[in-house]
């Protein structure tokens, strides 16, 4: 009997006159005001964080817009071009083959691309959808390829291609490139997302495994295949190396080997690296913003009960 | 339609793991069986066997006269309804009824007239050019029933169909299950782990158990005979809700007669007819089972069998918890060393509870098993 009564001043305190609560504020309490300035802080990271991606991008555009690879020291020094010159990217068109280069360029990582996404589907269809003696042991195996540095296995893969007759040539370019275990491990785990009961009901449904794959699974991976297709893209665009041993040619030239060509004896051409780079960057940048909103996109939802 | 022929069927996964073992089902022309029981009795694998979907590691199947051991899924002229309904989820409903159809080489517009009939049928013709994404639960389920029907399919699979159903969907569209077959006709194997749901869809019902280790078929039979007369005390505690009281005991001999006795107060008078099969029992342990409704209050204005004590034996019980269910009042009881015996009662609003209570018991729903989880009936 003597609890409740002790209690009840207690419990009544914030109505009690001349006791005010302590959040006088009648508009933010202290969880509000305490999330506000974590929200700033969250605020000003990101803002951070956003220049650190930005101010790099900004600084290549100003020093493709130099005249003169000399007066880049003065843009270092001061942040500011001393003139505003568009002509460099015509330039860069008039010193080196840069149109072939780029042609290359696509080429080979449009077709790399094309071929990788099919035989990467079609290995992840095998790795996650069919039973086969000894499936995971053999995917073990392909996956520990990846754990081989690829510096490690440039030697045996040039003599290879050598051998086959394939140096110096688009396919000595295209036909390694279109098989990947990273790919394939990133399909498969894609694919093993998608209910076993979907096969089994096209299989009944009279469908065989060419079919299964193609109008059951093929659709239902489509985000796993894009994200595939934008990494395979940028490897590929971006290779330097691979195309550097393998290619003779200067018609053979992929962007990256063309942008050295600026790198001359008499030093560095800053200026024309960057309007080429900046050049280069944009068919990544156009693929991305094609296919990000299937990326987002999941379509896997509804397949069972949900 | 065809009939279902399942002979000593087994399944062993890598060569050691025997899931189900020795099932033999005759499935008649148009009849409708239901698998029944427990998780991990190998009703699904059984199921899948007949599907095509698992191979048959030992035994066969015929469906029709054919033999279908190394037969591929689409040429056993089956179809099957999945528990998470396996549509296709980049498909409208019309392509997901139809695919299967389209994958047969069918002209387009025999395809869409059996889409639309089945459509028709089912009460889905205004949801055919949806996703199944923008459809609900019991709408799913009709679109996977609709794919299995527009095939015309000798056999029909359904593996836990209603499961993910809520519970009053679930009663109707068990309903409509019933009158669907009642109109085609074709022959059905249906797998449901609800007892409730195999005694009102079932031709036959087929009890799995997975007690023994393996995955092993106890009774198959009609629904009221496998309740009525269930073979071993592991189908009695299956099917029925709520479940029949086992109590463990002892065969004893006095009085002239045959007596089920716990030794702590449950006694009850055996047939005399039962004699000669119980007789080689005396003095060893057996368990008696008995339905809840197989009891009655004991007294004027209830139910007495006519013939009195040769057929009913009065028992005594304590009640514990009263649970009114309308018309009747399941009734949770000690009795003898049993903590729980439940009794369907009719329903009265002032039972008593926590004080000793007669019940009459009719002797012809009581049975008595041989000692252990699968103990035989000895009675039935």
């Amino acid at each position: 009997m003597t609890k409740p009564a002790s209690i009840q001043p207690v419990a009544g305190a914030p109505f009690t006159p001349g006791r005010k609560p302590k959040k006088a504020a009648p508009d933010t309490s202290p969880i509000e005001a305490s999330s506000k300035l974590s929200r700033t802080l969250v605020f000003v990271g990101l803002v951070l964080l956003g220049m650190t991606f930005v101010v790099p991008f900004v600084w290549q555009v100003l020093i493709a817009l130099t005249e003169n690879p000399s007066e880049v020291d003065t843009l270092t020094r001061t942040g500011m071009p001393p003139a505003i010159e568009p002509g460099n990217f015509a330039k860069v068109f008039q010193r080196v083959d840069f149109a072939k280069y780029f042609f290359n360029s696509l080429f080979i990582a449009s077709w790399a691309t094309i071929l990788q996404v099919i035989t990467c589907s079609m290995a992840a269809y095998a790795f996650s959808r069919i039973q086969w003696p000894g499936r995971d042991k053999v995917f073990l195996l392909y996956l520990g390829t990846l754990m081989v540095p690829g510096v490690v296995l440039m030697v045996p893969n040039f003599a290879i291609v050598l051998g086959l007759g394939m140096f110096n040539d688009y396919t000595g370019l295209i036909i390694p490139a279109a098989f990947s275990a990273y790919g394939t491990f990133l399909l498969r785990q894609f694919m093993l997302t998608i209910p076993s009961s979907l096969d089994e009901a096209a299989s009944i449904d009279g469908a065989g495994h060419w079919r299964i794959f193609s109008q059951i699974i093929l659709p239902l991976a489509r985000p796993g295949l894009i994200v595939l297709a934008i990494f395979a893209f940028l490897f590929n665009y971006n290779s330097f190396f691979w195309p550097l041993i393998l290619t003779k040619d200067d018609n053979l030239r992929t962007l990256p080997l063309g942008l050295l060509q600026f790198d001359s004896t008499y030093g560095p051409e800053t200026n024309l690296i960057m309007a080429a780079s900046l050049m280069a960057m944009l068919p990544p940048i156009i693929l991305f913003i094609v296919l990000q909103k299937y990326l987002v996109k999941g379509i896997q939802l509804g397949a069972v009960k949900g | 339609m065809a009939h279902v022929s399942i002979k000593s069927v087994a399944k062993v996964y890598e060569g050691k793991v025997r899931a189900v073992d020795d099932v033999n089902v005759e499935i008649a022309d148009g009849e409708f069986v239901v698998l029944v029981g427990p998780s991990g009795c190998g009703k699904s694998t059984t199921l899948r066997m007949v599907a095509g979907l698992e191979a048959i590691t030992e035994g066969t199947i015929h469906i029709g006269d054919r033999l279908v051991n190394d037969v591929h899924p689409k040429d056993r002229d089956i179809a099957m309804v999945f528990q998470n309904y396996a549509l296709y989820p980049h498909m409208t409903v019309r392509k997901n009824m139809g695919f299967g159809l389209a994958l047969r080489k069918m002209p387009k517009q025999e395809i869409d007239q059996r889409v639309e009939e089945a459509a028709r049928q089912l009460g889905i013709t205004d949801m055919l050019e949806r996703k199944p994404k923008q459809l609900s639960g019991g709408q799913r389920q009709r679109v996977a029933l609709g794919r299995a029907i527009v095939r015309e399919p000798s056999v029909f699979l359904f593996d836990e169909p209603l499961s993910n159903l809520d519970a009053k969907l679930r009663v109707t569209t068990r309903t409509e299950l019933k009158k669907l077959h009642q109109r085609l006709k074709t022959t059905t194997i249906y797998v449901t782990h609800d007892q409730e749901e195999a005694m009102t869809l079932g031709d036959r019902i087929v009890v799995m158990s997975a007690g023994r280790g393996v995955g092993k078929v106890e009774q198959v039979d009609t629904p009221l005979n496998v309740y009525r007369h269930p073979k071993n005390r592991f189908v009695a505690g299956f099917l029925g809700l709520p479940p029949m009281n086992i109590v463990d005991g002892k065969l004893a001999e006095s009085d002239n007669g045959l007596w089920f006795d716990d030794e702590q107060g449950l006694r009850v008078r055996m047939e005399d007819r039962y004699r000669d099969q119980l007789i080689s029992r005396v003095g060893g342990p057996v368990a008696i089972g008995f339905r809840p409704s197989a009891m009655s209050e004991w007294g004027e204005g209830t139910y007495l069998p006519p013939d009195g004590v040769q057929n009913a034996n009065r028992i005594t019980v304590v009640p514990r918890v009263i649970e009114p269910l309308g018309d009747s009042i399941d009734v949770s009881c000690e009795c003898g060393s049993a903590k729980n015996i439940v009794a369907r009662l009719a329903a009265r609003a002032d039972f008593p509870t926590n004080q000793e209570v007669h019940l009459s018991l009719d002797m012809a729903h009581v049975h008595l098993f041989a000692p252990g989880e699968f103990g035989e009936n000895l009675i039935h």
